[in-house]
């Protein structure tokens, strides 16, 4: 492999399913079905995936979600937005360990 | 009113426009650059150069066959008080060549008298700008017919409108007003910055006219389309966030909402092409062909009328100079509003070429909204 990331594995995605159809079945209709119309609207759930997509740090669902929000109708600055709640929990969850340091240096120093 | 006259009036209302410091403008049409996007045959040109697997006809060919006439469309010409990005019609304020004379008017009325479609649609440009507007609603209002007016909102705050939302209201004529979007971003992004501020104020004129406040008689639509080379959402999905969103924040109501994809045409063929989009896109349009969006094109049972009285199957093709084929069309000049005849209307062949693609991706696209 020259690189590790290639675009076109977005749009080849559902190759995946070629050496395990009844899996790759499974989870494309597990897929679909979790982004459709439900308590919360396919546009919220489109930017709470561009979020994830931004803590997982996945190039594909970033190039995909960002599309898709677009198209569902959400502006740069809603996106912008999405993306921050993923930046505020990453960081806040880095933060929120300092208390777990904060017990063992208490326990371990005078 | 004489061809004389109405140059005169348009004067008068061009003279107007260019005072406008109010109006916002995005850009300036393709016709005052001189680009040569200005010419419908370079965009044709344009499309057909792009590689596509596939063709229009090839998908759709066999099964897009005329319905009876529903809807009669009258395009009043290209003048406009806004230059929006998107802009398949290349509309406005420097487009007072293309508009339509009294005596072509004259034509339309007679043939909205004889016709069975129930639904006159009056679009632009603007069309409230051209001074027999009000003429031309009143006199299909007297037919007994429908009316809609495609309305950009922003031309309602002109001066020269002041009370045609109550005039419009107390005729029960459907406005059908354009807004990309419920927030600011993306409807400045395309129609210039203060455009949303200034739609927000027409919409609340319209809600205090009686419009979108659930009385039949003065139905509010609301149309949408996406800031970008991208399809448009689910209409259904996205009203309800419309309907929340504009409510509370604005304090404004509306009865439905529909939402079209952008057309490769004119201004938005030219942003595609400048923003390197343009194969991505027509792509796109493509691999999201849906046959489903065939049943409710408006292409099927409507009738598109150009300024000029020639003959269309919808406002785009009436944009790319794409006449209407009608079996016994051997008039020179091309079929006029003169010669309309239903009998030989039903037996078209529907007009296609690449643009098609547009009415046709994801939930497909209409004057109507989304089809499938």
């Amino acid at each position: 492999m020259e690189t590790y990331y290639k675009s076109q594995h977005l749009a080849d995605f559902p190759k995946i399913s070629e050496s395990s159809p009844e899996l790759g079945k499974k989870f494309f209709d597990y897929y679909g079905a979790v982004f459709a119309d439900g308590a919360l609207t396919a546009r919220e759930k489109s930017l709470i995936a561009l979020a994830v997509a931004h803590a997982v740090q996945c190039p594909y669902c970033i190039d995909a979600y960002t599309q898709d929000c677009q198209q569902k109708g959400a502006d740069l600055e809603q996106m912008t937005e999405a993306v921050h709640v993923a930046v505020a929990i990453r960081g806040g969850s880095s933060l929120v360990h300092g208390l777990q340091m904060r017990e063992h240096a208490k326990k371990l120093g005078m | 009113m004489r061809p004389a006259a109405l140059l005169l009036r348009l004067g008068e209302i061009s003279g107007e426009l260019a005072q406008d410091r109010e109006t916002p403008r995005a850009t300036q049409s393709l016709q005052r650059r001189a680009a040569l996007l200005a010419s419908p045959q370079e965009q044709l040109r344009l499309l057909r150069a792009v590689l596509l697997h596939t063709e229009f006809d090839a998908l759709a060919g066999s099964a897009l066959k005329p319905a009876p006439l529903e809807i009669f469309q009258v395009n009043l010409g290209k003048l406009c008080n806004m230059t929006c990005r998107h802009c398949h019609v290349d509309a406005g304020p420097d487009r007072t060549d293309e508009m339509m004379d009294d005596a072509t008017l004259d034509l339309v009325v007679d043939a909205i008298r004889r016709t069975g479609a129930h639904t006159v649609d009056i679009t632009g440009g603007a069309p409230e700008l051209h001074p027999s507007f009000r003429k031309l609603v009143q006199a299909a209002v007297d037919a007994g017919k429908q009316v809609m007016d495609r309305c950009n909102l922003t031309v309602l705050l002109l001066p020269r409108n002041a009370g045609l939302a109550d005039w419009l209201a107390e005729r029960n004529v459907e406005i059908v007003a354009s807004l990309p979007h419920w927030r600011r971003p993306n409807t400045d992004a395309q129609r210039g910055d203060g455009a949303f501020e200034r739609s927000i104020r027409a919409l609340r004129l319209l809600n205090a006219a009686g419009y979108g406040k659930g009385d039949p008689g003065r139905r509010l639509t609301l149309v949408s389309n996406p800031a970008g080379a991208f399809l448009g959402a689910s209409q259904a999905s996205v009203e309800r966030e419309w309907r929340e969103g504009l409510q509370r924040n604005f304090g404004v109501t509306f009865n439905r909402l529909f939402v079209l994809n952008n057309m490769p045409i004119a201004r938005f063929l030219e942003w595609l092409q400048a923003s390197g989009n343009l194969e991505s896109y027509m792509q796109r349009l493509v691999n999201a062909y849906n046959p489903a969006a065939i049943a409710g094109l408006m292409c099927r049972n409507t009738l598109s009328v150009g300024w000029d009285g020639r003959l269309y199957d919808c406002d785009f093709n009436q944009m790319l100079e794409l006449e209407i084929d009608l079996p016994e069309s051997g008039r020179k000049g091309g079929p006029h509003i003169r010669d309309f005849e239903e009998g030989s209307w039903m037996r078209r062949r529907i007009v296609t070429a690449r643009h098609c693609f547009g009415c046709t991706a994801g939930a497909g696209s209409s004057c109507g909204g989304q089809t499938a």
